[in-house]
């Protein structure tokens, strides 16, 4: 296919450069330079997509990131992308796209029986029709919907691509390259300010590409392309192209994206495709420039319909007519300035004008150049339905109320131009209350509510002399205020055409007889009638019209439509646009992908990784790791081809009948010191602390304040004033910040020190009835016995030179001992513990073993201290000091911790002492019964008992106290489970504990 | 800003609470009513409000931070022990 509707000399792309690319399957050529949209009208397409609600025809209706229509599905590097806009995206070699929204294809879409069966959807059909019955949910609308309307497909492989952050400040930001972002930020940059200049498009210099004046005797654009390439060898100025700014957070906080590589066939090899900048400025300056407005009349959502500044554009910029016969319908000059342009491309405009007699210097050379002008008329309706074929004319009455005549003229597109809306979405996002401008009916920047100060188009000035004028001095005044430098640049002669007022009107009212649909937000079908539904229907608010409607709700955000939705409801209520408000503003301004704003943090990048130090080892050995918080954790030592289930049961039946060892380094320690040490234990732990002799352990409970479990562990008094804590791997974190809360704020008066010395220690627990004897060996000058070292007894060893703290504590119910040693010597004791171990037969043991051996025994973990639960229902309670105050003890005495039937740790048994329960299944009395069926409480923890080679659970059970020998059962609808099992007591190995005194 | 570090990032720090509840005494009555207050029952103000951070990735003290809980502006910090006025 040829360009047809390509210029041969106009425009800014590189006719030296010809691309091929695919559009739904068909291949076309474009130039480099170009958009995918100006490539498409280049070869004549017109028609994208379908809209969303109706599935019209849907065509090209911007140049920029306000779209509504052009939404493509992305195809790039065998990666593909939905939600892309055709008039953002960049021409590449290579490029495939394919329209959305449309099924089967886009000339011949289902979903357009829609458009027939419109007055079925007016507003607010999503929650009238849909809802009811509630069984069509399921079955008939939501496939429906999915498959006929949704807007492209994610991908669910794995993003290959990198992204980055960067954090970055500076003096000035400068949100937009046109005339007010280059002036501004040449004036700043000359003062010695450090600069950002943020330019959204590909190209500097917004409206100076495209507008017909003068600067300093040279075009608009010769003017920026010189401050361009200055400021860009200023080595305090970074200029940044195909970079939004979309969002303005707190403290002058503003968020950029960069899109570093979307616009090559693939992405450089190191390079990321797209960075997110944190940007902390000292001062912004907003020149986000202005969106024209549509005019609002019947079919004007049909392909060939587009804003007359877009037209202009990719008539100058690209070199592309978006048509031959072109119709331009305005209520300012600006139309005017669209229609001189195809004129002197020698296609003859036709204007109509909703103004009865304006008189300017634009409207004048539109004269001058022989234009076809006809005042005081307007479009009724656009006809043709893939395409504009021609359009309904008609005079139009001073009190533009009544139409006249209609007339039929023949037009291949319609360019309109209802004046301009300020982009105020940053001024707004920082805090700025905005304020309507009654001269430009719309709404532009108020006080400044952080550093931020809105220039030129966004601000409401219209004219390029004033703009250059105030930016020139905006920038200079706030980089003077931070640099103390004054270089004063000389302001250039500015030359440009003078307009006059634009006409109010902008919503052509219906002939008498015709029910043309009339568009306010073009993407998400939202018509004139819709607004008028909400608002017979009670909704006032303009927040409520929002949502009724979805007016401003799709991926455009309303960009073109909100403020004529706002005169609309205005002047249906009869109220000024001020008092009906607009809508809030958030970020993003536009659409951020969310590779962006994951970044680098992905995968193993996530979180960091924490190993022991005898982590190599493990590796070496086979062991299998898990994922405990952010350690790394061996779960179980792999042989042969072994299961998890059958490695854990060998790993923890032999700590059961020889000895085991396991890397326990991970367990939260804090390092304790300071005379009154031992008070600040007896008032965080809820049993006593105050009598606890030098060389002995202790095992202790701490409360939250609200008498939950926060956690457990042992804590050893080392010398008279110095005591080691141990925590729970997962809490250990939050223990010190609640041990240094209170040390800090409550009672400061206490004079003690804590430091975390999690990773200053090594440790590792051996366990099993032959882990005396090894430790013997281990330890050869010391005394060991159970006289020498009892349970819950702590002495210092020689561990052949190295100093080794031992402790006889127990988590797996058998006579075992935990040793710590500096980190360093961490591999080293592991290996001399193995070596030696060997003539017991020692094997080392994961968590999974690990976890068996503590379940057995009846010991918590952090699957019963899950936040929910208070030391009764772990049958901690006679370890709740009556005698003293310790934190949380007041809550315990409140009344659902008291009640009589109150939950308790219990044990499970499946009657077929084979079944496996799974963890998190409920208990219930009766299977049969009706749902919802009572549950009694639920399984923390499963494991299969070695030592009865059966499985065996705990759980926490309503009335648990009273329950043992219940047959009730266990049902998991998850899995499909329904086990009838036996309660007994959580002590299901040794319930005596006479295995740790042995 | 840590009145022990100076300016440091936001993400250093760890919000802990209301700086204007304090705890009961230990070891002295208290009604259920008090205790309630005590451990559930806050304001949630919109606005100027005193908060207690921690410097966990700093310092590791527990400041006092007057903060705007509407714009997030941090308008004073104080030590520990010093008292709001
Ligand atoms: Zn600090």
């Amino acid at each position: 296919m040829s360009q047809s509707f390509r210029l041969n000399d106009v425009g800014l792309i590189n006719r030296d450069k010809k691309l091929s690319f695919k559009f739904n399957g068909v291949i076309y050529y474009g130039y480099e330079g170009d958009t995918l949209a100006s490539a498409l009208i280049a070869n004549g397409v017109h028609l994208v997509g379908r809209s969303f609600k109706y599935h019209r025809p849907r065509g090209f209706f911007g140049a920029g990131v306000d779209e509504p229509y052009a939404i493509v599905q992305l195809y790039r590097n065998g990666e593909t992308e939905p939600n892309v806009k055709a008039t953002e995206q960049e021409l590449f070699e290579g490029l495939e796209a394919k329209s959305v929204n449309c099924w089967p294809s886009v000339n011949f879409d289902i979903g357009a029986i829609n458009n027939f069966l419109r007055i079925f959807l007016p507003a607010g059909f999503y929650y009238k029709t849909f809802m009811w019955p509630k069984s069509f949910w399921y079955k008939v609308y939501e496939p429906f919907i999915r498959k006929a309307a949704g807007l492209g497909t994610v991908s669910i492989k794995h993003d290959k691509e990198r992204y980055e952050h960067k954090y970055e400040y500076c003096d000035l930001l400068i949100a937009g390259s046109g005339p007010a972002g280059l002036a501004s930020a040449y004036a700043a940059a000359k003062n010695g300010a450090r600069v950002i200049l943020a330019e959204d498009k590909a190209r500097f210099g917004g409206t100076l590409l495209t507008s017909d004046v003068n600067i300093g005797n040279q075009t608009g654009k010769e003017w920026g392309d010189g401050i361009i390439s200055e400021l860009k060898e200023m080595p305090n100025v970074t200029v940044k192209n195909r970079s939004q700014v979309f969002g303005y957070y707190d403290h002058n906080m503003l968020v950029m994206s960069e899109r570093i590589s979307d616009h090559l066939p693939s992405t450089k090899i190191f390079h990321p495709k797209q960075r997110l900048w944190y940007i902390r400025a000292k001062e912004v300056l907003i020149s986000s420039g202005s969106i024209e407005r549509p005019l609002v009349f019947g079919n004007n959502d049909t392909p060939g319909v587009m804003l007359s500044s877009a037209a202009k554009e990719y008539l100058k910029v690209y070199g592309v007519l978006v048509g031959k016969k072109p119709l331009i319908f305005t209520n300012n000059d600006s139309g005017y300035e669209t229609a001189i342009e195809f004129k002197k491309n020698n296609v003859d405009p036709i204007i109509l004008d909703t103004r009865k007699d304006p008189q300017s210097e634009i409207v004048d050379e539109a004269k001058n150049l022989g234009i076809n002008i006809k005042f005081s008329y307007v479009v009724v309706a656009a006809q043709g339905y893939k395409k504009v074929k021609s359009a309904d004319i008609a005079k139009i009455s001073d009190d533009k109320e009544q139409l006249g005549e209609i007339e039929n003229i023949i037009c291949d597109c319609i360019c309109v131009s209802g004046f301009w809306t300020p982009t105020i979405h940053l001024a707004s996002q920082s805090g700025n209350k905005t304020q309507f401008k009654e001269e430009i009916d719309a709404f532009i920047p108020g006080e400044s509510k952080q550093n931020e100060k809105t220039l030129g188009a966004a601000n409401g000035i219209y004219t390029l002399d004033e703009t250059l004028k105030s930016s020139f001095e905006a920038g200079n005044k706030l980089s003077k205020k931070i640099t103390n430098t004054e270089n004063k640049v000389s302001f250039p002669n500015v030359i440009e055409k003078k307009s006059t007022v634009h006409d109010k009107f902008w919503c052509v009212p219906l002939p008498k007889g015709k029910n043309y649909k009339r568009f306010l937000d073009f993407q998400n079908d939202v018509a004139v009638s819709d607004i008028e539904i909400a608002l017979r229907e009670g909704y006032r608010s303009i927040e409520h019209v929002k949502r009724y409607t979805t007016l401003g709700m799709a991926t455009d955000q309303g960009k073109t439509s909100n403020l004529n939705g706002l005169q609309l409801v205005s002047k249906i209520e009869n109220k000024v646009v001020p008092a009906v408000g607009h809508t809030t503003f958030r970020p993003p301004y536009t659409p951020v992908s969310i590779g962006a704003i994951v970044g680098r943090e992905v995968g193993k990048h996530s979180k960091p990784t924490r190993k022991s130090p005898m982590h190599n080892w493990h590796k070496k050995n086979n062991a299998v790791f898990v994922d405990a918080g952010v350690w790394l954790r061996p779960r179980y030592y792999k042989q042969g081809n072994e299961t998890l289930f059958e490695g854990s049961k060998r790993e923890a039946k032999n700590v059961r009948t020889n000895v085991g060892v396991c890397d326990v380094t991970t367990l939260g320690k804090i390092d304790i010191k300071g005379p009154d040490a031992a008070e600040l234990l007896n008032r965080v732990y809820t049993n006593a602390w105050l009598k606890l002799p030098v060389g002995k352990a202790r095992y202790g409970v701490m409360l939250r304040e609200d008498g939950i479990v926060m956690d457990d562990g042992t804590t050893t008094r080392i010398s008279e004033n110095h005591y080691h804590m141990t925590t729970t791997t997962a809490q250990a974190a939050n223990v010190l910040s609640h041990l240094e809360y209170y040390l800090q704020l409550v009672w400061p008066d206490l004079n003690v020190n804590v430091v975390s010395t999690t990773e200053q220690w090594a440790g590792a627990a051996i366990a099993g009835p032959k882990s005396r004897d090894l430790l013997q060996k281990l330890f050869s000058n010391s005394d060991v016995s159970n006289e020498g070292l009892p349970f819950m007894g702590y002495m210092e060893g020689d561990l052949f030179g190295v100093r080794a703290r031992i402790f006889r504590i127990s988590f797996s119910g058998e006579l075992a001992y935990e040793l710590n040693v500096e980190s360093d010597y961490g591999n080293f004791m592991w290996e001399k513990i193995m070596e030696i171990g060997e003539e017991f037969k020692i094997q080392p043991y994961g968590t999974e073993a690990l976890s068996t051996l503590r379940i057995e025994m009846g010991h918590v973990a952090g699957s019963e201290l899950d936040g929910r639960t208070i030391p009764y229902d772990n049958s901690l309670e006679g370890l709740l000091s009556k005698k003293k105050d310790f934190i949380g003890k007041r809550s315990l005495t409140r009344e659902a911790f008291t009640s009589e039937d109150r939950q308790k740790i219990v044990g499970v048994i499946p009657l077929d002492k084979k079944t496996s329960i799974p963890e998190g299944s409920h208990l219930v009395k009766d299977s049969n019964a009706p749902l919802p069926n009572p549950k009694l409480g639920y399984i923390s923890a499963s494991c299969w008992s070695v030592e009865y080679d059966n499985p065996f659970s705990l759980a926490i059970l309503k009335d648990g106290k009273n329950m043992i020998g219940e047959k009730l059962y266990v049902m998991s609808p998850l899995k499909n489970k329904v086990i009838p099992v036996e309660i007994v007591s959580s002590h299901y190995v040794d319930p005596k504990g006479e295995r740790v005194r042995s | 800003m840590c009145p022990h570090c100076g300016m440091r990032s936001q993400n250093e720090f760890s919000y802990g609470g209301d700086a204007s509840v304090k705890r009961p005494e230990l070891n002295k009555e208290i009604s259920n009513q008090d205790w309630d207050n005590f451990v559930y029952n806050r304001k949630s103000l919109r606005g100027k409000h005193w908060e207690l951070w921690q410097h966990i990735s700093g310092c590791r003290q527990w400041i006092k931070v007057e903060r705007d809980t509407a714009t997030h502006e941090i308008f004073n910090t104080l030590k520990a022990y010093e008292e709001i006025l």
